[in-house]
């Protein structure tokens, strides 16, 4: 019992995000409606971003935005330690991550409109019954 | 599937849980991730950028190239929903007002052309008669949200924030004004041939402040060589380069915003949507 | 940081989640999944991460949930799962 508690503390928020990211796959493997599916891989998508997020994240840090570094003449006097500034990498990565990810959800609900303009349906199994009707009529 | 989905997600969320093992604990200053490059970054920044935000310092200098190309993936999004779905035909059913009577008319042939000049008034279907009060709280609310976004692009280099959201929240305040007035309103004063301009020009922006550090005799994306060029303290001008390439990032990414928008809102059409 | 608003927060999280991917209609998807962005974005700003707070505000809560809900207004609310 007296190991169990720091093991606990040290990793509970990474079991955390494995369940959100596990919540995500669940609904892109399992669900029915193509918009329930794309829901379900932004909350994957959110949650591995969570998670490199979160390994920049020093105990004791503050954000990374250097204090009296405005106009470079104070910065110069004080010298910076790394382990004051919580680490910046993961934060830029995922910045980049995150415009991407909209960009792709905005051309997957076109191409949401677009399915449904032709076959009536967001269901992937009654897509998939028109889609085989259609092949036939031909 | 369903319960196939439910083993699957077990089995990897197993394996995952398994990894977690191995992983530094949570906060550990020592951990590898912020111990080897992060540390350079932090220290260096400000004397080799003279930006204290150093998301933003690694974002459009270290890692510049990334950023272009984001942009360049930005704006092909707004690329592919524009060819996934622009009509150019009329729609089928439309209706017109006769303005100084007040009669409406009922198109079925899409070939039919009204043409009279001011005397008709093209009506939207899907037009839900909108809220006096909100009309007026967002007639009076977009200014100060595209001054805001304005203020996050310029002060990307000090606090958060930066072109990406800039652009995102001046987008957002011309969809806003779709929303609240009509899809008509929005497509009268930004149209589609200033938006396309204006996403292919946010990339040009970032490109061009890239090729000109490269004519300059430098390499691709060294703001450090357009030093001649403006008449500012040479300490400054990556800060300054840094600015031009978020306000590149900044119009393309409104730009492109506001063209999904009104292609997925309206079918591709411009005419009618929400 | 203090651990217990860590904790609240990431249960939230995965409630709005499950709540998200349940829910029998999709305008109701759409505005839980803006509330769990807006969760996850005051969980980013706790953890220090404010740009990505400040674009996850911005992007992942206002201009995806506008683009959900102007594609369900084109195509349906029905959804059968």
């Amino acid at each position: 019992m007296g190991d169990i508690l720091p093991l606990i503390v040290a990793k509970y928020n990474f079991w955390l995000y494995i369940v959100l990211m596990m919540i995500g796959l669940y609904a892109m493997i399992a669900k029915n409606n193509l918009m329930k599916k794309l829901v379900g891989m932004n909350i994957f998508q959110t949650a591995i971003i969570l998670f490199y997020v979160s390994i920049g994240y020093k105990h004791g840090a503050t954000i990374p935005i250097i204090q009296g570094g405005h106009g470079g003449h104070s910065a110069h006097d004080a010298v910076i330690h790394a382990a004051d500034y919580i680490n910046p990498l993961p934060h830029v990565l995922m910045l980049t991550a995150i415009v991407v990810s909209v960009a792709t959800f905005g051309v997957a609900m076109a191409l949401c409109v677009r399915i449904y303009q032709r076959y009536q349906t967001l269901e992937e199994d009654e897509l998939r019954m028109r889609v085989s009707e259609m092949i036939t009529h031909e | 599937m369903k319960f196939f989905g439910f083993v699957i997600v077990c089995l990897t969320g197993g394996l995952l849980l398994y990894g977690t093992m191995d992983l530094p604990d949570w906060g550990d200053p020592g951990s590898p991730a912020s111990t080897h490059l992060s540390d350079y970054y932090i220290e260096h920044i400000v004397e080799e950028t003279q930006v204290p935000n150093l998301v933003t310092a690694v974002l459009a200098d270290y890692r510049g190239y990334d950023t272009m190309f984001e942009t360049a993936v930005v704006f092909c999004a707004g690329l592919a929903c524009f060819l996934l779905l622009r009509d150019f035909r009329p729609g089928k059913d439309r209706y017109f007002r006769h303005v100084p009577t007040g009669v409406m008319l009922h198109f079925k042939n899409p070939d039919t052309r009204l043409v009279a000049g001011n005397e008709f008034e093209h009506m939207d279907k899907e037009w839900v008669p909108s809220d006096m009060i909100i009309k007026t709280v967002c007639r009076i609310l977009i200014p100060f949200i595209q001054i805001y976004a304005l203020y996050v692009v310029a002060h990307g280099d000090f606090s958060p924030g930066g072109g990406f959201q800039g652009g995102v929240i001046f987008g957002s305040s011309l969809i806003l004004m779709a929303i609240s007035y009509n899809l008509k309103t929005l497509v009268k004063r930004v149209t589609e041939k200033f938006l396309s301009i204006f996403a292919a020009a946010g990339v040009l922006i970032y490109v061009g402040i890239g090729v000109a550090a490269m004519l300059m005799g430098g390499h691709f994306l060294d703001y450090g060589m357009l030093a001649p060029l403006l008449p500012s303290d040479p300490g400054h001008i990556r800060a300054l380069g840094m600015l031009g390439v978020e306000i590149g990032v900044g119009i393309a990414v409104m730009a492109v915003m506001v063209i999904i928008y009104i292609n997925i809102v309206s079918e591709g059409r411009h005419d009618e949507g929400l | 940081m203090l651990w217990p608003i860590d904790l609240i927060v990431l249960t939230f999280v995965i409630f709005c989640a499950i709540a998200a991917i349940t829910v029998r209609d999709l305008l109701g998807t759409a505005i839980l999944f803006s509330a769990y962005s807006f969760l996850m974005c005051l969980l980013w700003a706790v953890m220090g991460a404010v740009d990505v707070a400040f674009t996850e505000a911005s992007v992942g809560a206002g201009v995806s949930t506008v683009f959900f809900v102007a594609a369900v207004f084109r195509t349906s609310r029905r959804t059968k799962d």
